[in-house]
């Protein structure tokens, strides 16, 4: 791998070197570097692009890492990943895509994560997206997660997309059994003219299943985003989502969420808030001596920490 | 030194919808007052007295209709509040102000630290000690976000301890009493007390309390915008605590209404 690689390698996994546990990179539509340990297995899917990630059960405490990178302009590619995490299983997995374009063609990578989870298992996924170089082409991200969390089993997602991605859909659903919960952690920010889709479909099917869905964002410049979700309660069940969005300068912010339920002990809440970084704040901080600039950093940094 | 000269703030209707057209309200009606080094002084009077617009004035959050504020010899009138903060005057809010994601320690770091982001970092023990100083744990703080999670009596204390992280010769407090509890008052004058005796930082004090004005060296009484009545408390005290009713400071000038 070349420095541009590696260095969209360290934004999107925090990887310096190869990370220990299992682990499968992909750079510019292959697959360059491969591991596996005796309870995790990386298979290569053989009627499309993409591989199957299979977690033993009682697997514990194990990572897998699978970044991927894009530095050539102009490419184009659609990968389908699908983890089977067993039964009493504890793993962290970390995936994520960096795009350097600095070209004048569009390079784009979307992705389907499936994620079939067993009972009393906790999976933690973190997904970074990143986008760096000065070419016109577009850095283009679409990234559609589905999830299915098997009976209390427990699915903590964090997206983080702070920098560098012209244009991303993203679409994250799941559905979640008996005493299954999901907490979903989303931070991103927008600049220039950049636009980002965000939807979340979750559907509380198991009686005592349980979401939390929490998104922070920054619109700066003439950027637009737009958040979306709906949850479904099914059964005795708690649904939360909350969006809350700073916009600046020129920038548009849509919050559209959606609750719904079929089921008398169904408690579910939506709160959305936009609005431009609070005038007091401001204040607040230069009266502890930052400027104008340094406060708003701070609390935007603070905001999307 | 701080001098306030012929301070005056008026809002105009823009700002105030309780008012008709064209007209404009004195909120602050030339002012004049000199606050010496080593000051403890409080500021007290009827709400809507221009108090906390005073406050806000000497700090840069509202500027003058005209007037002047001059600072160890510096016209600071036209500067910013950042300017005023590097030049050592602190404000704590009345309310003060929440942040998602900016936790307790931040904020006592930036308060503390050089006003630089993220200038020298403050140790975890210096923070523990201000904490501590506004009767709050620490441990149980420093990784919590300033934000709704905490009562409006925990923010007030953390307020107050990023005055005392910051340790400038002058402070102003905006009603450091509001909203906080019987305990922690207690704990509150003993931490102007000790700002008053560990060092030679001048403390404006806001305030409705007896207590605070107790403690303070002089008074100044303000009523509708102007000054009613300044000097030592000793001289002052006995005839506020008289009633409001009988208090030769509070019977308000013929309106001008």
């Amino acid at each position: 791998m070349d420095e541009i690689q590696k260095n969209l390698l360290e934004q999107v996994a925090g990887l310096h070197e190869m990370p220990a546990g299992a682990y499968n990179i992909r750079a510019n539509g292959k697959s360059v570097e491969r591991s596996t340990t005796a309870h995790i297995d990386i298979v290569t899917k053989e009627d499309r692009q993409g591989i199957d990630i299979v977690i033993k059960p009682g697997t514990k405490k194990e990572s897998v890492h699978i970044p991927v990178v894009l530095s050539q302009s102009g490419l184009t590619e659609m990968v389908y990943n699908d983890f089977y995490v067993g039964d009493d299983c504890d793993v962290t997995i970390v995936a994520g895509c960096g795009i350097h374009n600095s070209g004048d063609s569009d390079s784009r990578h979307d992705g389907l994560h499936s994620f079939y989870i067993g009972k009393n298992s906790h999976v933690k996924y973190v997904e970074k997206h990143y986008g760096s170089g000065d070419g016109r082409g577009g850095r283009i991200m679409n990234p559609e997660t589905k999830v299915e969390v098997g009976e209390n089993s427990f699915m903590e997602m964090e997206t983080v997309q702070i920098k560098g991605v012209d244009s991303t859909k993203r679409l994250t659903s799941a559905k979640l059994a008996e005493g299954a919960r999901i907490v979903v952690t989303e931070k991103l920010m927008t600049h220039g003219s950049q636009f980002a889709e965000t939807s979340f479909q979750v559907d509380l099917d198991g009686e005592g299943s349980s979401a939390n869905i929490i998104s922070r964002s920054v619109a700066r410049d003439d950027s637009r985003q737009v958040f979306y979700s709906k949850i479904n309660g099914n059964n005795r069940c708690k649904g939360h989502s909350e969006c809350d969005g700073i916009i600046m300068d020129r920038a548009h912010i849509s919050a559209i969420p959606e609750i719904t339920a079929v089921h008398l002990d169904a408690e579910l809440i939506h709160e959305a808030a936009i609005g431009k970084i609070a005038g007091e704040q401001i204040t607040k901080l230069m009266t502890l001596g930052l400027t104008e600039a340094e406060a708003e950093a701070q609390i935007v940094n603070g905001f999307l920490k | 030194m701080l001098e306030l000269r012929n301070l005056c703030f008026q809002v105009s209707d823009d700002a105030d919808a309780r008012m008709e057209a064209g007209q404009s309200r004195e909120i602050i009606r030339d002012i004049n007052l000199t606050f010496e080094d080593h000051a403890f002084i409080a500021i007290t009077g009827p709400n809507g007295g221009g108090k906390s617009t005073l406050a806000k004035l000497i700090m840069g959050i509202q500027r003058p209709t005209s007037g002047q504020i001059i600072y160890n010899g510096t016209d600071i009138t036209q500067m910013s509040i950042t300017e005023r903060a590097k030049l050592g005057i602190s404000f704590a809010f009345q309310q003060p102000v929440r942040f998602k994601g900016i936790k307790v320690r931040d904020l006592i770091q930036l308060a503390a630290g050089s006003a630089e982001v993220g200038g020298s970092k403050v140790k975890f023990p210096d923070i523990c000690d201000y904490l501590s100083k506004v009767g709050l744990c620490a441990r149980d703080y420093v990784n919590r976000d300033v934000d709704a999670s905490l009562s409006g009596g925990e923010l007030k204390r953390i307020e107050i301890a990023t005055i005392i992280a910051r340790n400038t010769p002058l402070s102003v407090f905006d009603e450091p009493e509001a909203g906080i509890d019987l305990w922690s008052f207690n704990n509150l004058i003993q931490v102007f007390e000790e700002m008053r005796l560990e060092s030679d930082n001048s403390l404006i004090i806001i305030s409705h309390q007896e207590r605070i004005l107790n403690i303070a060296d002089e008074i100044v009484v303000l009523a509708e915008g102007a000054v009613q009545a300044r000097g030592q408390r000793s001289d002052i005290l006995p005839e506020l605590l008289k009633g409001t009713e009988g208090c030769k400071f509070y019977r308000q000038p013929a309106s001008t209404k």
